[in-house]
């Protein structure tokens, strides 16, 4: 049987809840929070700061640095053991590479700007929140951006298209699933981060990322609202 | 640490002050929620000042220990991650945070709070095995007491997963909590020059001189004690130190509910 109704009741493009917030780790230069569903991200960026070792310095450019770690017990199945394995290692290096457009790195030559990632607890969608959280820790650390990067997963479950799946459909067992992470410079249109996963045909796999557009502009929406309230609070302070 | 600091941290308190305006033997604001994250068995947030913890309990299925077939095991592990201090890197657990873990591990443990016996679910095969992870957000002192305290919070609060075929579901959780006999709770003493203070912030522990943590339980029972940093104490000071982490003990308890 095909899946015809999401098992929350949720629309094939609608998100599941959306919390976004900026200024959440008073140590950082930056922080960010993101929540969307079950799934939740805390950023911190620090920096630019010195990058050590010097070897690495590049008076060209400065670097964008990313360390996505999910807390030992937020995981749907066993605990995750501490540090860092293949999986956290490569969903750091992808999210840099999708933070990357919208960074200017000219405008700090020879320094480092580290962003860490913390997720308390997840279902599904962890690296996607983790760049959306980031998003906002960055541009909270007062770098000069492009815009933000807005990221969700899409996906084709049992031959429904979707957008932001959750545990349940992306361990959906009674048909094929893909599951496709996305990451968006909404301003642009651009693409920053495609992943796949399952089996799809081409044509579903458009379909799917085209519908996924509302869904990123909210998301872009809810991380712009976070970023300036967090000056409206700050502004009311002084006052 | 930024000599400056640590001389204006000392000079305040020869005038009797801190640089927050706290008394010696004050606790800055202490918040505890539970239920702070839907995939541990257990959790809760204390934020405390500036520093904010979020800890997890998560309790799964393994094998025994050959010498203890019939005890389940625990387990606390505090990580100094970076994403809370800027002096914190990446990298293999430094001894702060190894410290961290093991003073905490050892008050719950001496304390014999969990009857590790009550954990066995068939002798030699299959324990419950309960892991206690302290992760700060924002680390701005005090990570041992916090994390000792919202680690018995987060006990507390844990519930077991169901058991299918011999393996843990944790999509169903049982009604069934840990059985908790007493609740250690950890006090962190430090001396700054002649003046003894609780709750340091993170600049108030890299001024300290020593530090002597001291977990006790409802009695004033003690279970487990750690002198940390360089210098030494008097006999009289060890004695004043215990009285002070007493007496906090029984105000941090009542915060626990």
């Amino acid at each position: 049987m095909a899946y015809k109704k999401r098992h929350d009741g949720r629309k094939p493009g609608e998100t599941r809840k959306i919390i976004a917030k900026a200024g959440v780790i008073p140590n950082a230069d930056g922080s960010g929070y993101f929540k969307i569903g079950d799934t939740e991200a805390y950023a911190a960026v620090y920096g630019p700061r010195e990058l050590h070792p010097r070897s690495q310095q590049d008076p060209k450019q400065g670097k964008l640095r990313c360390a996505y770690n999910m807390m030992p017990f937020s995981g749907q199945g066993d605990r995750v053991r501490p540090g860092p394995s293949r999986r956290s290692k490569e969903i750091s290096m992808v999210m840099e590479k999708a933070l990357l457009p919208v960074v200017d790195l000219e405008a700090f030559p020879n320094a480092v700007v580290d962003v860490f990632v913390e997720l308390p607890q997840t279902d599904a969608g962890s690296r996607c929140a983790a760049i959306s959280a980031a998003s906002i820790a960055l541009a909270d650390a007062g770098l000069r951006m492009r815009d933000v990067v807005a990221a969700v997963a899409v996906g084709v479950v049992d031959g429904m298209k979707v957008v932001d799946l959750d545990y349940e459909e992306e361990a959906w067992k009674e048909g094929d699933v893909a599951d496709i992470p996305l990451a968006m410079v909404p301003s642009t249109g651009e693409i920053s981060l495609v992943q796949m996963d399952g089996r799809v045909k081409k044509d579903e796999f458009v379909q799917a990322i085209e519908q996924a557009k509302p869904a990123f502009d909210a998301i872009a929406d809810a991380q712009r609202a976070a970023i300036k309230q967090r000056y409206a609070d700050a502004a009311a302070k002084v006052e | 640490m930024d000599q400056a600091l640590k001389e204006h941290i000392n000079q305040a308190l020869q005038k009797g002050y801190r640089l927050d305006g706290r008394k010696l033997d004050e606790f800055r604001e202490l918040k505890i929620e539970t239920g702070v994250s839907s995939t541990a068995e257990g959790s809760a947030r204390i934020t405390c000042g500036a520093t904010d913890i979020i800890v997890g309990v998560k309790i799964d299925v393994g094998k025994p220990y050959s010498d203890r077939p019939d005890s389940g095991t625990l387990m606390v592990n505090a990580e100094l991650r970076p994403t809370s201090n800027p002096d914190f890197e990446i990298g293999p657990p430094s001894i702060d945070s190894i410290e961290a873990s093991r003073v905490i591990d050892r008050g719950i443990r001496e304390s014999k709070s969990i009857d590790e016996k009550s954990l066995c679910i068939e002798a030699g095969e299959k324990v419950w095995m309960v892991n206690v992870d302290v992760c700060p957000l924002n680390h701005d002192g005090n990570l041992i007491d916090l994390g000792g305290l919202a680690g018995m919070a987060a006990l507390k609060s844990a519930r077991f997963p169901k058991l299918v075929d011999g393996q843990p579901d944790y999509h169903e959780h049982t009604k069934e909590g840990l059985k908790l006999s007493c609740v250690p709770i950890p006090v962190t003493v430090v001396k700054i020059g002649d003046n003894l203070l609780v709750d340091p912030t993170f600049a108030e522990e890299k001024a300290a001189d020593a530090r002597l943590t001291v977990a006790s339980l409802e009695g004033g029972e003690l279970c487990s004690m750690q002198k940390g940093g360089n210098a030494t104490l008097t006999s009289e000071e060890l004695n004043k130190m215990i009285d002070l982490a007493l007496k906090t003990a029984k105000t941090l308890r009542k915060k626990l509910g």
